[in-house]
């Protein structure tokens, strides 16, 4: 029954020896340490655990370890990140966060977006922003994308 | 409100001060410091909310900060007056204790409206400050931090720094009243100069002072502008600590198998679970459920999934209709309270049947669904007990410590770290209890317990459903009568009931933002049916509020339309209030509720006064065939003194888009005995492209301060319920209004 997984998150390969039917948030939180990703629901409905494999955001909390075969990043591994910096910066600008719970999956599913889309319409982002937030900052997360896009855009046209 | 002084009493708070009554020395005599128990090698602290040490100022902020930022607003009163920048300071929550008691948790359980300034009504308030002086309870809510701290954080503030330039006096040999303080440091002549740290050792011997003079508001730095919050840059980071975080080296991770049907333990064979991969233990914690312990979360929640446990059940109604049939029972039963009987309301409602106006509502139980689900971390060894848990009540959790291991108060250590929401659901402490049994069986091993979403849903402890019905008389296009009757499972029993007390007298939260409401009616009465007891119910933000809110606003609606007067008029007809006549003029105004919509635009008015503050919500919504669609929102308010715009507006908006979640989505329903709803497909809030842009405007008219966390929930549904009114002739009379109209998203 035991079989070694082998992923690789923030950079550095991991083994390990667990179930491989267990999903990639609870290897993340409970054999890694890394607890950036939250638990909200376990059945992809809320977003709290959204991380990225190759740079597009996955729900982390129904994912099988065994299945995930890109290189697995997560907000505490992103420090280093100048378009995650700048969405962390927006956020902060805006006071977004509440409770706080769900915005490592929040930033993680605005950071994917803007990856692919520097200039996404309000459509886009709506699109893109489905993760639930109990405290209601919508408002806020819906600014800080924008300024966020804002300043990469800006940041962009420069020589 | 003239009248009011006469009404019955409340919440029987005379009878809990009968519980305690130690006199009036033990009252006066101050909780002593328990930061002393446990300062560090060269901390010192100057009072419970100050620690001073070698990196600077620590601040503690004893309310549990669950997004409302209050960790920053109650550090912000003791910067002010300690002449320290935010920037500066460390916040903590501190640990548990009875010195941090919530003084003004029961001011609004007295038989005066929240806006009754009378000397009767003041003095009655102040009694209740006796209560919970011996109750000792650290608690956040009843939207209670800001107000009950407002005047000992800043004191405490200027105490400190008090001592510190008392110190500093003494060691240059000048006048006290010649230094001055800034920047955390106190200044003397010319270039005298010396930090609170190197002040510290000699200011903790200075004798603190019996008065202390607080600024003036013209002279604040800080409070009344919006600072950056204190714990905004970590939750930013993903590396702030929630409950569900906490990691201690050894741990094991455990969740829990409950009686979904609320009966007794249940009979199981743990073999199964026992030989699945990763599992350690099967521990049975009684009433309060199975724990599965393993090496991983989800091992321990795969293997309670495999437990077959066959569980008695309750005796309540086993259906929904039951449930339903047990309010409308209540209203045939002897009333709870009536604690609004202005003129004469059954003479005046003696009218021919078609001169009266009548309506039913009804709301149904609601989940809290804290986006963190309930757990605890929980470590047995040496005779001491730690738990790390996200709690609104950890005085509660620090006692059951003590009662279940039988530990010294000081070897039980209660670690608050950050919520991940709580709306009331984390003043309950069963998910405490259930880590503090499993660590003293587990001795010597620390073990988390993390709800799955499941549990978290189908053992919540529910806001009650309800009904309201009411009767009513217009004349002169104003309301000459109106009999409103609200029928609910009694809040604070229920809570009461688990932390041992029972509360004799009639159950406030039943008729709460109801009979207190500001409207002038020459004959209004308000009366209370008490629902028996079925699911465990407890406070969900705004607690009663968030009910009769959408029953009263709606009823107001309705007059409003059989009297062919507009509903922002109508309000201001029957309202003297002041404070309350300009949040409504001020909503009024800020959502250009006079002029004209564009074409298959509609909006809606409420305005509600729950935990003493004015609330006015507009919505405006687009009628697309046959869908709505929210399109803007205005919210204006009165807090008497807001201490961070920025954090009130959040409040605000958070609040409302939190009741339109109610309103628009969510019930929690009974089958087979269970609650049928287990996860967020099942019990959904609204999404960021279904909520509306919020507009806010703060006012400070009111003679004191007051909270906001929960305030900006209660208008909420029914100004959206009164704007589906004028777009569809449909009057809205239960949630959740997704189950009537269809909403665009």
């Amino acid at each position: 029954m035991k079989e070694a997984v082998t992923i690789t998150v923030n950079g550095t390969e991991r083994q390990l020896d667990v179930d491989p039917a267990m999903p990639l948030l609870w290897v993340l939180r409970d054999e890694l340490d890394i607890t950036g990703p939250k638990f909200g629901c376990g059945m992809s409905l809320c977003g709290a655990c959204t991380v990225h494999i190759d740079g597009v955001a996955v729900r982390s909390c129904t994912l099988p370890v065994a299945a995930v075969t890109g290189q697995v990043s997560t907000l505490d591994g992103l420090e280093a990140d100048s378009l995650v910096q700048t969405i962390k910066d927006a956020w902060i600008e805006h006071q977004v966060a509440q409770c706080g719970y769900c915005q490592p999956g929040q930033i993680m599913a605005a950071a994917a977006l803007l990856k692919e889309n520097k200039d996404p319409s309000q459509e886009d982002i709506f699109a893109a922003m489905s993760n639930l937030c109990r405290c209601g900052t919508y408002p806020r997360i819906l600014k800080a994308i924008q300024t966020a896009s804002s300043n990469l855009r800006a940041r962009g046209s420069k020589p | 409100m003239k009248n009011l002084g006469r009404r019955t009493f409340v919440f029987g708070s005379a009878a809990v001060v009968g519980g305690f009554a130690l006199g009036y020395y033990a009252y006066k005599k101050p909780y002593k410091n328990p930061l002393l128990e446990d300062l560090e090698e060269g901390e010192k602290s100057l009072n419970p909310y100050v620690i001073v040490n070698k990196d600077g100022v620590t601040v503690i902020a004893p309310r549990a900060e669950m997004g409302q930022g209050v960790m920053t607003t109650l550090a912000a009163l003791v910067a002010e007056e300690l002449d320290v920048s935010m920037e500066q300071i460390k916040v903590i929550h501190g640990p548990a204790s009875r010195a941090y008691f919530n003084e003004v948790l029961l001011t609004e359980a007295v038989p005066f409206t929240s806006l009754d300034e009378s000397s009767a009504a003041k003095n009655a308030r102040s009694a209740t400050k006796i209560v919970t002086k011996f109750l000792g309870w650290q608690i956040t809510g009843g939207s209670t931090s800001v107000h009950d701290a407002y005047d000992k954080m800043r004191e405490a503030g200027a105490a400190a720094r008090h001592m510190l330039v008392a110190a500093a006096a003494k060691k240059w040999g000048l006048n006290q009243d010649l230094l001055s303080t800034q920047g955390g440091f106190v200044t003397g002549k010319l270039d005298q100069k010396i930090s609170y740290q190197d002040l510290a050792e000699d200011a903790v011997s200075v004798r603190p002072p019996k008065k202390v003079k607080l600024k003036n508001r013209s002279d604040w730095n800080i409070l009344g502008t919006s600072v950056q919050r204190v714990d905004m840059q970590e939750k930013v980071d993903a590396t702030a600590t929630y409950g569900v975080d906490v990691r201690v080296p050894g741990m094991l991770y455990a969740t829990v198998v409950q009686n979904p049907f609320f009966g007794g333990p249940g009979k199981y064979n743990p073999k199964n679970a026992l030989a699945m991969r990763g599992v350690k233990h099967v521990v049975d914690l009684g009433e309060l459920g199975i724990a599965v312990v393993a090496t991983n979360t989800w091992y321990a929640m795969q293997a309670a999934k495999s437990l077959q446990v066959d569980w008695p059940k309750k005796k309540m109604p086993q259906d929904q209709a039951g449930h339903e049939q047990a309010v409308q029972e209540a209203f045939l039963q002897s009333r709870d309270s009536r604690n609004r009987n202005d003129g004469n309301v059954k003479k005046a409602l003696a009218k021919p049947k078609d001169k009266i106006i009548s309506g039913f509502f009804r709301s149904p139980y609601l989940a809290h669904a804290t986006l963190e689900p309930m757990n605890a971390t929980a470590l047995w060894k040496g005779n001491r007990l730690d738990v790390w848990l996200g709690s609104q009540l950890p005085t509660r959790v620090k006692y059951l410590g003590e009662k279940i291991t039988g530990a010294k108060s000081t070897n039980v250590h209660v670690h608050n770290v950050f919520l991940g929401g709580g709306f009331g659901r984390r003043a309950e402490n069963d998910f405490a209890e259930q880590a503090i049994r499993l660590a003293h069986k587990l001795e010597g091993t620390p073990v988390k317990i993390t709800w799955s979403r499941e549990e978290d849903t189908t053992r919540d402890m529910y806001r009650p459903l309800s009904a309201a019905k009411y009767e009513a008389v217009l004349e002169n296009d104003r309301i000459h009568a109106l009999r409103l009757e609200l029928a609910a499972p009694a809040v604070a029993a229920s809570q009461a009931s688990r932390l041992g007390l029972s509360i004799p007298g009639p159950d406030v939260t039943i008729v709460m933002a109801a009979w207190d409401a500001p409207y002038k009616i020459p004959n209004f009465q308000v009366n209370g049916y008490r629902v028996k007891q079925m699911l465990p119910v407890t406070s969900w933000r705004s607690v009663g509020a968030s009910q009769n809110g959408f029953y009263l606003e709606s009823i107001i609606d309705e007059l409003a339309e059989k009297a062919g007067v507009d509903p922002v008029e109508f309000r201001l007809a029957h309202i003297e209030h002041d404070a309350c006549r300009k949040v409504i003029e001020k909503a009024r105004d800020l959502s250009g509720w006079t002029t004209p919509l564009a074409a298959n635009r509609f909006r809606g008015f409420a305005f509600c006064v729950s935990f003493g503050v004015p609330v006015a919500q507009v919505i405006e919504i687009q009628k697309n065939g046959d869908k709505i669609k929210l399109h803007k929102a205005y919210i204006a308010a009165d807090v008497g003194v807001a201490l961070d715009p920025r954090n009130v507006k959040a409040q605000l908006q958070g609040g409302m888009l939190f009741g339109l979640s109610a309103a628009i989505k969510q019930k929690i329903t009974v089958h087979d005995g269970r609650v049928e709803q287990t996860n967020f497909h099942l019990f959904d809030s609204l999404r960021l492209k279904e909520a509306p842009a919020i507009e806010v405007a703060i006012l400070e008219n009111l003679p004191s301060i007051r909270g906001i966390g929960e305030p900006g929930v209660p208008p909420a549904a029914p100004a959206l319920a009164n704007a589906i009114y004028r777009a569809t002739g449909k009057r809205i009379r239960s949630m959740p209004f997704t189950d009537q109209v269809e909403f665009e998203v």
